[in-house]
């Protein structure tokens, strides 16, 4: 099917082509700091399209999501830490143990609604923040730093700086390739008619329970892989991964960018961060500055930044 | 197809049903009729397991179904048109028809449903929050025969529908009886449903204190001023 050339469609194009050629500008440029930024901005988007498979299209206010970042990382901290540092074995270990953690609380935390699940997600995440303090052998609190990065063997490496950046921006494109499947099939259709109105869907003859279960399975699953990269990409791991406040901070992202949209969470980790780091360098207090601007996009620009761009398309 | 026999349904301590009392058979085109909160949504919510009945049994083509989650019946063969039609909004009509598909051997597919209601064929892109009040109604009805149901109930269906558009939603009912389909009907419009209903139950206080054919009740003013206030 042929793809309208629509604003949403080009502005998606510009930002993803600006991803792509980042490493090029940084090596002509000779600044590798913007593709250590630019690395993290992926990762997170990465995080954040996690978060708004279950926030942004199922309606589900995870306030523990981070909890996965964490369980991804230290399981690349611990196994690295014990001398495996091959990422064929730590990345599916990862990825299947942020199912697995993901699956026991989605399993209790579904079964409330509305605020209740807020809270019990947002439980879980904080008995798992203090699992990790409690992990004196893996440095506790101050956290732990990576050995050596993930190997692949050779190929790609991830101490190679593109690369690495390269390998994350590949994971991000497939991420949101596959939400964009997952969301438009039917799986995604209960899943969205679920947010709307769940009992109807449940007495049209959908185990919607179920159905919610594995979307919050899948997002917990990405959200671990992208907890594996920000180790990785940081060379350390801390509880501090896992805190509510970055939980908070992934909630900023996919609703700054805009929830339910496909480049929402990619738009948002990429104002957060970038505002972030340039506010930051002008003061100490630069949450003052942001704090306000985040206000003033929830409460004018309904559907964050994507809904901007969908505005400004309806109005040409 | 459906029996209810005696059930009793509660809200909290508070009790609604009392042994109400209910057949529909292969093909009939049913009515539950009684004024308001006399207790026909509740009756229609314990069928689909939406208010669970506390006492009684519903057997549906030969099964139990009082105690087997609402799903459960839905894929048993029980499509509802609720009240206030609660289409998905955020769905566009082509996934709202698409999205809750059961084929089965009844043959409802997209192209038919589609068929059926042609306003709905010139708005298939558009969001279900985005069809007018008559739309939604007919996108409630096409969902619920998406999924191929062998009972189709409708909750107040032409409730707050223009005459025009209530038409339609009747036109429709009728060529969906000549196509052998049962349908269990709540509705005010008495001269609709006489002339569509083969058989009405009327109901008082959670309990059936009338039921007969359509000749019956058009026979019967006193039921139809004590019960139903025409």
């Amino acid at each position: 099917m042929a793809i309208k050339p629509t604003p949403t469609v080009a502005v998606a194009t510009i930002v993803l082509a600006g991803f792509a050629l980042l490493p090029v500008y940084a090596v002509l440029a000779g600044d590798s700091f913007v593709l250590s930024l630019g690395t993290r901005i992926l990762v997170m988007a990465l995080a954040a399209a996690s978060l708004n498979l279950i926030l942004g299209y199922g309606g589900m206010v995870s306030f523990g999501h981070a909890a996965y970042l964490g369980v991804g990382g230290y399981v690349v901290g611990i196994m690295a830490y014990h001398g495996v540092t091959s990422a064929w074995v730590q990345w599916p270990v990862a990825i299947l143990l942020s199912a697995a953690v993901a699956l026991f609380i989605g399993a209790l935390s579904l079964r409330t609604r509305g605020l209740y699940f807020i809270m019990i997600t947002l439980a879980f995440a904080q008995m798992i923040y203090y699992v990790g303090v409690g992990l004196y052998d893996y440095g506790g609190d101050d956290g732990l730093t990576l050995n050596a990065r993930s190997d692949f063997g050779g190929f790609p490496s991830l101490d190679d700086r593109p690369q690495f950046y390269y390998l994350c921006f590949i994971l991000l494109v497939a991420a949101l390739y596959l939400m964009k499947r997952l969301v438009g099939s039917r799986f995604g259709q209960v899943i969205r008619g679920a947010k709307s109105n769940d009992p109807r869907m449940h007495a049209i003859g959908f185990p919607t329970m179920r159905y919610r279960l594995t979307a919050f399975v899948i997002a917990g699953a990405v959200c671990g892989l992208a907890g594996v990269l920000l180790a990785n990409q940081a060379d350390f791991v801390s509880p501090a991964t896992m805190h509510w406040t970055r939980s908070g901070d992934l909630i900023v992202m996919v609703v700054l960018g805009g929830m339910g949209s496909l480049m929402g969470p990619v738009y948002g980790a990429l104002t957060v961060l970038a505002l972030e780091e340039s506010l930051s360098s002008l003061t100490h207090y630069w949450k003052i500055i942001f704090g306000p601007f985040l206000v003033l996009v929830v409460l004018f620009g309904k559907g964050g930044i994507a809904g901007l761009i969908a505005r400004w398309e309806r109005r040409k | 197809m459906l029996e209810v026999r005696g059930i009793d349904t509660f809200y909290d301590r508070s009790q609604v049903l009392f042994g109400m009392e209910l057949e529909i058979r292969e093909g009939e085109v049913v009515t539950l009729l009684g004024r308001n909160g006399m207790g026909k949504t509740t009756t229609i919510r314990s069928i689909m397991g939406l208010t669970r009945a506390a006492a009684g049994s519903i057997r549906f083509a030969g099964s139990e179904i009082r105690e087997l989650p609402s799903y459960r019946i839905a894929q048993a063969g029980i499509g509802l048109v609720p009240e206030g039609r609660q289409i998905f909004p955020n769905l566009s009509v082509r996934e709202n028809l698409v999205a809750t598909a059961i084929p089965r051997d009844r043959a409802w597919t997209f192209e038919r449903v589609v068929a059926l209601f042609p306003r709905l064929a010139e708005r298939l892109s558009n969001m279900g929050g985005q069809l007018s009040g008559g739309e939604q109604q007919m996108l409630a009805i096409g969902r619920a025969l998406m999924t191929n149901p062998r009972l189709l109930i409708l909750d107040e269906a032409t409730e707050g529908l223009a005459p025009l558009i209530r038409e339609e939603i009747w036109a429709c009912l009728t060529q969906l009886k000549a196509q052998n389909q049962a349908i269990l009907v709540i509705d005010k419009n008495l001269d609709a449903l006489t002339r569509i209903a083969d058989r009405h139950y009327v109901i008082e206080k959670g309990r059936v204190v009338w039921s007969g054919s359509s000749a019956q009740l058009l026979a019967n003013p006193t039921v139809q001023h004590r019960y139903l206030g025409v």
